[in-house]
């Protein structure tokens, strides 16, 4: 253990925070799921649902986030389960806090595999090894042999695999980057990758803005691309018919609730490095917006438009899933794109600078927890991190086979857990800490006045709306599947698949050692407190 | 693209920008918002010895 008394890690500038929470919440959501949803749930009506979502449940859940964490901060605590304790000092308290640092852990170790796929692909488009086709075929054949999704250990079983290679770079930065720690790692590398990020989306916008119409289909331009994605109503329905589906608030939901990182444990453990007095209001918002320009004037006004401009609206109606969309159907779109190769390269690359800062904000919340909980130096918590996360990562990558292992810690941490923690962090601030108690803790510092209102809406409307949206989902996943003959539902996959129930194991047996690491650190937590007590008397 | 498709976008894309706008400059009009507030690179350890 460490003897030496050093400072606490602290932010270096509140631009840096700021950058860093916005990195945490841009990634692939932003430029490749909105759009897909946007497009899928009535082009522009999907708005309306999705900015009801952001004031009424991604930033009232973000204000609690980052009030938590800086409180939890001030008392010493950095990760989820610390932070929790000081809020609600009780024996159980920490334990609720187990998902804090499960969630991003079993969320990196597939996470990671997809930021090698991004690298991989903006390598490809510089070098020349995309193909060069007309037929969508082809564009499917090299993703999938890229990623090895044909069948288990397709990765390992080739002999020199660019996937694996990619995958290794992007362990070594991500864990280089990490020891070098919040300031000097994390930091410093928002603050260049998020402008460069920004800059290269705007590059490829001036690119789509700029596109001439497609000569064998005139009516496939510029201007009928954007009312794809931005008409508020679909062909022969009105917009209030549109509203009346109930999956179109689902979605939207969903989709703000995931694209803020709100449930994920991260906010809580970086806004814990904030000092006492330091804005947490002004600087959620700004990481909100941050995250919302990304999404809507960004991503909103680059795929769908060029999709249709060169595969036309049969694509952009039912636009494929997120790595559907990303590795098979953009290649299509960039191959036909004046300057389509560096316009690929330069997606493909913010991506995966997206990527990076999201997976780094994935690995933050166990670090904390192994340094103030254990004691450990930062070689030792980034060696211990490194080695759980190379096993699960190594998992993912070894059962490939239709993203099986991939889909299922996805379905079961990535959806079930994240509500589960939201839920429980809305109640904790909103009915433990206490809406008077935590307005009082939000504005300290505060650049700007939050209404009081807001508090309301977390104590009351924020958990319901969240339970509300869980309900529904779990009714969907777990009884409409399970009664649908043609969808194998995630209940029967569970019972029938090999690999589904290995990657449940997987989650179980992670979840345990977290939880024996938390009562470990509960133990040293009680010691250094006692302590404090007979110094003081 | 229709009449509201545009006031949709331009509402849409626009709103965010100007917040985010907004945002920005409240936050670097701030004294010290870009500066080193807390430590320096240098007084980080990394707690090993």
């Amino acid at each position: 253990m460490n003897k030496k008394i050093t400072p606490p890690e602290r932010w270096g500038t509140r631009l840096g925070v700021i950058l860093a929470v916005t990195g945490s919440a841009v990634g692939l959501g932003n430029f490749l799921r909105f759009p897909g949803l946007a497009a899928k749930y009535g082009g522009g009506a999907f708005m309306i649902p999705y900015v009801v979502a952001f004031l009424l449940l991604g930033l009232p859940i973000a204000l609690t986030e980052w009030t938590m964490g800086r409180y939890g901060g001030r008392h010493g605590f950095n990760s989820t389960p610390g932070v929790m304790r000081a809020i609600w000092p009780r024996r159980i308290t920490p334990y609720l806090g187990v998902l804090g640092p499960l969630i991003p852990v079993m969320i990196y170790m597939y996470y990671v595999f997809v930021e090698a796929w991004c690298l991989g692909y903006a390598v490809q488009y510089l070098t020349g090894g995309i193909p060069s086709s007309t037929d969508p075929q082809d564009y499917k054949t090299f993703f999938n042999a890229f990623v090895g999704n044909q069948q288990d250990g397709a990765v390992f079983n080739q002999p020199f695999n660019t996937a694996l290679v990619y995958l290794g770079i992007c362990f070594i930065l991500n864990f280089w980057l990490i020891y070098r720690g919040l300031n000097r790692g994390i930091e410093w590398f928002c603050k260049w990758a998020m402008p460069a990020l920004v800059l290269c989306a705007l590059i490829v916008l001036v690119r789509v803005l700029t596109l001439p119409a497609n000569p064998e289909h005139p009516d496939q331009n510029l201007l009928n691309g954007l009312g794809y994605m931005w008409n508020p109503y679909r062909e022969g329905q009105s917009l209030w018919e549109t509203l009346a589906d109930p999956e179109i608030w689902l979605a939207a939901a969903g989709q703000i609730f995931f694209s803020l990182s709100v449930g994920f444990g991260i906010v809580i453990t970086y806004a814990s490095y904030l000092k006492d007095n330091d804005d947490v209001a002004l600087s959620s918002l700004t990481a909100g917006a941050g995250n919302g320009f990304c999404e809507v004037a960004l991503g909103g006004m680059i795929i769908i438009p060029s999709a249709f401009i060169f595969l036309g609206p049969s694509v952009v109606q039912n636009p494929p899933g997120t790595f559907g969309l990303g590795f098979v159907t953009l290649p299509q779109v960039f191959e036909s794109m004046p300057m389509g190769r560096f316009v690929g390269f330069l997606f493909f690359f913010l991506l995966f600078l997206a990527a990076v800062t999201s997976s780094l904000s994935m690995l933050q919340p166990a670090i904390a927890l192994l340094e103030e909980g254990l004691g450990l130096g930062r070689k030792a918590s980034v060696a211990f991190l490194g080695f759980i996360t190379a096993v699960g990562a190594g998992f993912v990558i070894y059962f490939t086979a239709n993203y099986k292992a991939l889909d299922t810690i996805d379905f079961w941490v990535g959806n079930v857990c994240i509500y589960v923690l939201a839920t429980t962090q809305v109640i904790l601030f909103g009915w433990v800490m206490g809406i008077e108690k935590g307005y009082e803790e939000l504005q300290r510092g505060g650049e700007i006045r939050i209404p009081r209102f807001v508090m309301y809406i977390v104590k009351y409307i924020s958990p319901v709306y969240l339970l509300a949206i869980f309900g529904a989902w779990v009714y969907q996943k777990f009884i409409v599947d399970f009664y649908d003959p043609d969808t194998t539902s995630y209940l029967e996959q569970l019972a029938d698949d090999r690999v589904v129930q290995f990657s449940v194991g997987l989650i179980v047996v992670t979840a345990i050692m977290f939880t024996l690491l938390i009562a470990q650190s509960v133990r040293r937590w009680n010691q250094l407190e006692q302590a404090q007590t007979e110094v003081k008397i | 693209m229709t009449g509201a498709g545009w006031i949709v976008m331009t509402l849409s894309v626009g709103g965010i920008t100007a917040l985010l706008a907004w945002c920005i400059w409240k936050v670097v009009a701030t004294p010290g918002a870009t500066e080193h507030l807390h430590t320096t690179a240098g007084d980080i350890d990394t707690g090993d010895n």
